[in-house]
């Protein structure tokens, strides 16, 4: 991947450039904006963004180039979310959309018009750990954190998508009721990767709160 | 990531109208196979159509009682339907068996037929090869070459189709419906929805420009055991070696495609014919015109074995 823009820029010059507002007062965040469109004949411009990031909208001008990740981290400031990767290979960069757990290295910020994403941020803070940020601390679940806040993300997401009987491969009727067991864990773990190999120590925090919750 | 321009389609006749009224332009699903691609710079599209807004995103049941599955389904929620865990495990079993949970979230029922091969030579822009850049050469024939297609390859590619949903969706005799740019519609069976490499290993698939995947229909249920055994490099999160997907009947009779073995998933029905006579036979005619290198001999034996791992569980 080059470096340098098409203008001669660098990449993170045209990212930060195209930062105008992270606002509060954006009124219809929720409104699709379906046949938004920039101009081909016109070439590449920023064009406008509004999202709710951690429970506030928020409006920007991106290239449209900029992914969710980027947008996160380099515009938003919201530096939790890590870049591994960047190409969907590690979960560093794993948020939660409308729900949903996803690679956030692999979205263009611009495909989430509208969109509720939840960041490691806004799952707790450290006066007020998420249950899951607090048994990742009592387990160890980590040793440098870098992979931590994906990990987390997955993590929460995991045991939603075991309750909503999501199967995976390792489950056994594919059709009955879904149990929390350390092989349901660790095989939808898997598209987390942790050099560090805390591994154990996370499933081990998934399981108290998988116990907690059952 | 080369600079481009991006618009959200409202309808699917929009969608295609403006793929194929735009200069390098490009639909965008989920995106994780493309937006990997672009920061390559393997694909570089000047004007993205994101699909996301136009409909085609339900599961619904067919007159002739099956279901037909909207392009923009998730691999999540496809995987996840009851009726498709109750009727088509197979496709269940294989869909689950692929990428991770985050990246099944975001691919899209289109996107997944849709993905690019995984040859490591393809990603790599400093080497030769024909399907990114058509007369430069294959370096994967003269190179690493374990992962590569074992048959139906040509003396110019030698790649596979890396997916796992369309090898289920081969065995249950899918096909693919589509709108064109004139708003004409058509339904290509899944059989002849890849293509082999031949002479020009830069066209995957038999869609024209503009052309709009808008859904995929199974027909109604086929009964029968099903299964999805994917053997790789390591227990999750990989791309196949080889993959068997097989619908079996009590009677020893059924249907069996291979994936991670050729440019397309890989079934041929008179080899199934003979799954009464045990893997071996059937092995032995589905790969009859194999051409496999010195590297990847192997993945011939292990396709007998893993459908041979099938049978014996379809008997247990
Ligand atoms: C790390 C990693 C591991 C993976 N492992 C596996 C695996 O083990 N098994 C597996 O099967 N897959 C695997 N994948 C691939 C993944 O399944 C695909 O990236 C995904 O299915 C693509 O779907 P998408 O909706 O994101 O497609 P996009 O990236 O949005 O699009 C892919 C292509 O489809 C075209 N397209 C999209 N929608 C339409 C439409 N409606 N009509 C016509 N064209 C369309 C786009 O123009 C593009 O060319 C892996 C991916 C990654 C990154
Ligand atoms: S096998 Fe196909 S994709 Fe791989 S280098 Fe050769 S031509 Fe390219
Ligand atoms: S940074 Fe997104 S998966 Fe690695
Ligand atoms: S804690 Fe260091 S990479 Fe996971």
């Amino acid at each position: 991947m080059s470096a340098i823009g098409p203008d001669g820029m660098t990449r993170r010059g045209v990212l930060a450039t195209g930062a105008v507002t992270a606002a509060m007062t954006a009124t219809n965040a929720r409104a699709r904006v379906t046949g938004a469109k920039s101009d081909p004949a016109a070439g590449p411009t920023p064009m406008p963004l509004t999202f709710e990031v951690n429970g506030k909208l928020v409006e920007l001008s991106l290239d449209p180039r900029t992914t969710l990740l980027d947008a996160l981290r380099e515009h938003l400031r919201l530096t939790g979310t890590k870049k591994g990767c960047d190409h969907g290979q590690c979960g560093a960069c794993t948020v939660i959309v409308n729900g949903q757990r996803i690679n956030s290295c692999l979205s263009l910020a611009l495909m989430h018009e509208g969109d509720a994403v939840t960041t490691i941020e806004g799952l707790g803070t450290p006066d007020d750990l998420h249950p899951m940020q607090a048994a990742f601390v009592e387990h160890d679940g980590f040793q440098c954190g870098y992979c931590t806040p994906g990990q987390i993300c997955s993590a929460v997401s995991v045991l939603q998508e075991i309750a909503a009987g999501v199967p995976s491969h390792v489950t056994g009727d594919i059709t009955g009721k879904i149990a929390a067991t350390r092989a349901e864990m660790t095989e939808r773990m898997s598209g987390n990767l942790c050099r560090c190999g805390a591994y154990a120590n996370i499933a081990d925090a998934m399981t108290q709160i998988a116990e907690a919750q059952s | 990531m080369r600079a481009f321009t991006y618009e959200r389609a409202s309808s699917p006749a929009q969608a295609a109208a403006a793929v194929a009224g735009t200069k390098g332009a490009m639909f965008i699903a989920g995106g994780t196979n493309l937006l990997d691609l672009m920061k390559l710079e393997i694909a570089t599209p000047a004007h993205l159509v994101d699909v996301q807004d136009i409909g085609l995103g339900d599961i619904e049941e067919t007159d002739e009682g099956g279901l037909r599955i909207g392009a923009l389904v998730t691999n999540t929620a496809l995987a996840a339907d009851m009726r498709v865990r109750k009727d088509y495990a197979v496709l269940s079993r294989a869909i689950v068996a692929g990428a991770s949970g985050q990246l099944r979230n975001k691919a899209t029922t289109a996107g997944n037929l849709m993905q690019r091969t995984r040859c490591p030579y393809f990603y790599d822009a400093n080497m030769p090869c024909n399907k990114r850049a058509p007369g430069s050469g294959c370096a994967a024939m003269e190179g690493f070459s374990r992962q590569h297609a074992v048959v139906g390859t040509s003396d110019k590619c030698i790649a596979t189709y890396p997916g796992d949903m369309a090898v289920a969706l081969r065995v249950l005799d899918a096909a693919v419906e589509t709108v064109m740019p004139d708003g004409k519609t058509r339904s290509i069976p899944i059989a002849d929805f890849h293509r082999l490499p031949g002479d020009e290993p830069q066209v995957d698939n038999v869609l024209q420009k503009g052309e709009l995947v808008t859904a995929v229909t199974l027909p109604k249920p086929v009964g029968g055991r099903h299964f999805y055994h994917k053997v790789r490099d390591r227990r999750s999160y990989a791309f196949a070696l080889v993959s068997v997907a097989a619908v079996l009947h009590d009677d020893g009779t059924g249907r069996v495609a291979f994936g991670g073995v050729a440019h397309k998933p890989w079934r041929v029905e008179e080899a199934e014919a003979l799954l009464p006579e045990g893997a071996a036979a059937v092995v032995e005619r589905a790969f009859a015109g194999a051409r496999p290198t010195g590297q990847n001999r192997f993945k011939i034996a292990l396709a007998e074995r893993t459908l041979a791992g099938v049978m014996t569980e379809a008997r247990s």
